[in-house]
């Protein structure tokens, strides 16, 4: 695996065999964090990554109310993600579902907290999916493993190819 | 229809362990159906219901040649998934990054705003 080196390291770690834990400190206070997060316009500048363009956010954000982001991938096509809000405290945590809507019947539970410390804020995502080969079979795909070696045996045969 | 074929059922296709082995194995070059049912150790309708998939999806040809069935990889849609999932962490660690930009300039809106939020 080659590691991207970012301006902030991006932890991922795995609490148990159904859960993905990513960590982040950012050097901000925890409400423009949650600004960041929960503004439409703001998540549509960071939420595709370097990985195509946010053509659409909805945020409605109440208990019960329902997010949806799609993207522009850079290959051309959609992908589309949508959920739940469960629990919203401002400033500290979201729990929310995620669900792919290339594979509607799995969804995840996320936990979203930010702890302020002296003007950082230490931002943590913990996705939870109802068993272990729902994470692996759709989430961890991109992940440190087989798949991701096949991928990157394959890419280099698909750029020798192009 | 290859063509209407969208990137999740791709991404859904290579999610398949043995199927990943058959395109591991198109990698090395085009084959004939026995070669990949032989070296897979599998029986031949499961292995062509697997190409059927791969084919479904755009990720492998076929042609025919004289008397057997060759299969092809088709390298396009791989890369387009690959680039959609090279990585959870680099996808977060890109996210993250641009996060950054975000809180900058919310911290110098801000500091140029000096009668804060009441």
């Amino acid at each position: 695996m080659s590691t991207v080196t970012s301006s902030g390291t991006a932890v991922v770690t795995f609490p148990a065999d159904n859960q993905i834990l990513v960590t982040r400190e950012f050097d901000a206070p925890a409400r423009l964090v949650w600004k960041a997060w929960t503004t439409p316009e703001l998540v549509k500048r960071w939420w595709a990554g370097e990985r195509g363009e946010v053509t659409s956010v909805e945020i409605d954000l109440r208990v019960g109310g329902r997010w949806r982001n799609v993207m522009s991938a850079n290959g051309g096509f959609e992908v589309a993600f949508h959920g739940e809000y469960r629990e919203i405290v401002e400033n500290e945590r979201i729990v929310s579902t995620e669900a792919f809507e290339g594979l509607p019947d799995a969804h995840s539970v996320n936990t979203l907290t930010l702890t302020e410390h002296a003007g950082r804020t230490t931002l943590t995502v913990l996705a939870e999916y109802p068993d272990q080969k729902t994470r692996d079979g759709h989430v961890e795909s991109g992940m440190e493993g087989g798949m991701q070696e096949s991928l990157d045996k394959l890419e280099q045969v698909a750029v020798s190819l192009a | 229809m290859a063509r209407a074929a969208t990137t999740a059922d791709a991404f859904n296709a290579v999610a398949e362990p043995r199927r990943r082995e058959i395109l591991d194995l198109l990698a090395g070059g085009e084959k004939p159906v026995n070669d990949l049912v032989a070296v897979l150790g599998l029986a031949q309708p499961l292995v062509s219901k697997h190409l059927r998939v791969l084919r479904e999806v755009g990720l492998v040809e076929v042609r025919d040649s004289g008397r057997q069935r060759v299969y092809r990889l088709n390298a396009q849609p791989l890369k387009d998934i690959h680039d959609w999932v090279s990585g959870y962490r680099r996808l977060w660690s890109e996210r993250f990054d641009r996060i950054d930009v975000v809180l900058e300039e919310l911290k110098e809106m801000e500091d140029g705003d000096e009668h804060g939020d009441e």
